[in-house]
């Protein structure tokens, strides 16, 4: 644990991390709300998001690849409730046409446009290179007090560890009126809550919370954050607040883990190579999600397997 | 002749003509049997499906190489990635039987996890094979460089049973997929055919993997079944139209990728299947926008001009300007508001089906016959005419509307 941690796992960790957490905590509510695959749509149009963003600005920028994939979500949100409404189609089916709709578009720009000398290929879109996001300048645990060392933290990290904190005091404000409106939508509305903007907000936050966590994992993997925590939280409690809790610490968990056996655990069986960490680390959340799935407390649906003997 | 006029009539050359020919047909077998997913109301299924393939692929290239075999055989990856997407399928039944979570989380969990395990796998092969490059990263995508005669003779084979497969089990999915409980009522077994349809779009999509990839296939299966909806209110015209639009879709989508450059093919297919589908939304007849937009309006329409009549009829001026447009175009009215003779004589038999319906009401008391009065339907409809004649003669000759 010395200074080659600090050079070359550090970052990736914490970045691992904060993405993971700052999409469990929409995943929640996404999940309770039966919108959870509204992530898988999110995750699909973040790609031409991006690549529309970079087209009309020329640069791969934290804040135009960020607005461009709110605003890819956004637009698909809206081009899905039109399909749903004018063609009167259910919404799985029109999520369906739409971000498969969109996501072709996006590979087709990105292949009719020269990307090549910046690092905006599709394989990285989709698998994200956690590994890369790497502290050079770092020397050891010092290097934490060191601020010429400390301004060459990767941008990555500093701009997923505000999207964390936003994401973060998003929920503490709106906690009282995402719980209500979560549950008894009527009754949100009966209090005056604004659901129906309530809603799309949360949507534009997982938004969000998926284009910054797509350098590190990758713009599919991003759906196993999405939803893995949050589901194996929700096996375990029958509490809103404590599988909030639950789903950061198993965020938490997968990230580390997954980055540990992605770089370490190839060693222990005779390995050369790393393996992709964003891959380990949905791979780890499926594990814990299994795990709930097979031993959580609170694993079942009320009313079965409870028959009177 | 134009790149694209030559690709259409397959003189572009043998391997575009392959790929055109076998993105036809598996565009067919994937809108034909997406239909019953669609109509089941478990698209997305297929997405989870498709991403579950990718772990499959890998595995199977471990395991060739390893037998000391090639490892590229496009059989033996299918194979895999057949048994990982099964195993995907079977996980979100169990989840979504055996725990509190919903289809869509298990959806959703299965998708981003399986793939993550993928990706894993991938970078294993990367290191594994160092020097041999396995390629594998085309399935996500589909191969835009084209294909091998024998793997056109696996899209074409594997298309053309799936098409034949669908073909054979139509009633008993179309019966599934409607009513699960008349079906169950009939004696049939809803689970496994459930499973049958899940296992017809698990073999379409391993087919379209080499095409499309694993993340495009899943808009194969569905946006055609979307769009044949909107041509059809019967169920099994729409299983065909659903497999023409795809296979259409697959045809010119792979047409125009081979006409010019830096169009990949699996992006392509999935945009003409788009566009097919937006001009549907628009224009189909009865469920389009188009058609709706012009229904409103005749609607529209009508209830003004009865309402304008009826305000002729009890003298009273018409303020609304659409209405006073709308009768003064049928010379109804002058453009001051004054009606005309044809107006009056119009006002007057609005006027006086509106006293018949009355008169009706009284002497008919079931509401299947008067219930249908809704201002708009003719009484001549609803009634015969001995009926009115009844009416008539309870509300005594007819009543003249006044002149200015």
């Amino acid at each position: 644990m010395g200074a080659e941690f600090v050079q070359f796992s550090l970052t990736p960790i914490l970045i691992g991390i904060f993405s993971a957490i700052a999409c469990a905590l929409p995943g929640n509510f996404l999940i309770l709300r039966h919108q959870a695959l509204i992530g898988d749509a999110i995750s699909h149009v973040v790609l031409p998001g991006i690549v529309v963003a970079f087209l009309l600005t020329g640069v791969v920028a934290a804040i135009p690849m960020l607005l461009g994939a709110a605003g890819a979500a956004i637009v698909a949100v809206i081009l899905i409730e039109l399909v749903k409404r004018l063609g009167r189609i259910e919404p799985g089916a029109a999520m369906g046409v739409v971000f498969t709709t969109m996501f072709a578009a996006g590979v087709l720009i990105l292949e009719q446009t020269d990307t090549s000398r910046v690092h905006l290929d599709v394989e990285h879109a989709l698998m994200g290179n956690l590994e890369s996001l790497v502290w050079f300048r770092a020397e050891g645990w010092h290097s934490l007090l060191d601020p010429a060392a400390l301004a060459a933290l990767p941008d990555e990290l500093l701009r997923i560890a505000v999207v964390c904190a936003v994401v973060v005091a998003l929920m503490l404000v709106f906690w009282r009126w995402l719980e209500i409106a979560t549950f008894d939508e009527g009754f949100a509305r009966a209090l005056g809550i604004p659901a129906g903007a309530l809603g799309f907000g949360l949507v534009v936050t997982a938004a969000v919370a998926a284009v910054a966590a797509f350098d590190a994992v990758g713009s599919i993997i991003v759906i196993a954050m999405f939803i893995c925590p949050p589901a194996a939280a929700r096996l375990m409690t029958n509490r809103l607040e404590q599988q909030v809790w639950w789903s950061v610490a198993f965020a938490t968990l997968s990230a580390i883990l997954g980055y540990v056996f992605a770089g370490y655990g190839p060693l222990w069986f005779g390995g050369q190579h790393a393996v992709s960490a964003a891959g380990m680390i949905a791979t780890v959340s499926g594990v814990i999600l299994a795990l709930a799935c097979l031993l959580a407390p609170q694993r079942r649906r009320i009313g079965i397997g409870r028959e009177v003997v | 002749m134009s790149p694209f006029v030559d690709a259409l009539l397959l003189q572009a050359g043998y391997n575009a003509a392959l790929v055109a020919i076998g993105a036809g047909l598996l565009g067919f077998a994937a809108g034909s049997s997406g239909t019953f997913l669609f109509l089941r109301k478990r698209a997305l299924v297929s997405d989870a499906v498709a991403h579950a393939t990718l772990p499959g692929v890998g595995l199977a290239f471990i395991l060739m190489v390893s037998l000391g075999g090639d490892g590229r055989s496009l059989l033996g990856l299918l194979l895999g990635s057949a048994a990982t997407a099964w195993l995907g399928l079977l996980l979100i039944e169990w989840i979504t039987r055996n725990t509190r979570l919903a289809e869509d989380t298990a959806i959703g969990a299965v998708l981003g996890v399986f793939f993550g395990f993928g990706i894993v796998l991938l970078t294993v092969i990367q290191t594994m094979s160092a020097g041999r490059q396995a390629g594998l990263e085309g399935f996500l995508l589909g191969f835009t460089a084209g294909m091998l005669f024998e793997d056109a003779v696996v899209i074409a084979v594997g298309g053309s049973l799936a098409v034949l497969a669908t073909w054979l089990l139509r009633r008993p999915m179309t019966l599934v997929a409607f009513d699960r409980d008349y079906a169950a009522a009939l004696g049939y077994d809803v689970r496994r055919i459930d499973l049958l349809i899940m296992g017809l779009v698990m073999a379409v999509t391993v087919i379209g993997l080499k095409l499309v990839g694993l993340i495009l296939i899943v808009a194969m299966l569905i946006i055609p079944a979307v769009t044949a909806r909107f041509w059809t209110q019967r169920s099994n015209r729409v299983i065909w139209i659903a497999g023409g639009v795809g296979g259409a879709a697959g045809y010119l989508g792979a047409v125009l990728s081979a006409s010019a450059p830096a169009l990949p093919t699996g992006p392509i297919i999935v945009l003409t299947a788009a566009a097919i589908f937006v001009f549907s939304l628009l224009f189909a007849p009865v469920r389009g926008v188009l058609a709706a937009l012009l229904r409103h309006r005749r609607f529209q329409a009508r209830v003004h001009r009865r309402q304008g009549l009826l305000a002729l009829a009890a003298r009273h001026p018409i303020r609304e300007a659409y209405t006073l447009r709308l009768l003064a175009r049928e010379g109804l009215v002058r453009p001051d508001g004054v009606p005309t003779d044809a107006g009056r004589a119009q006002a007057a038999k609005v006027a006086r089906d509106e006293r018949r319906w009355d008169v009706a009401r009284e002497i008919h008391q079931d509401a299947g016959l008067t219930g249908r009065y809704d201002g708009l339907t003719p009484i001549e409809e609803v009634f015969t005419a001995d009926e009115i004649a009844e009416f008539d003669r309870r509300l005594g000759p007819p009543v003249a509307v006044e002149a200015g």
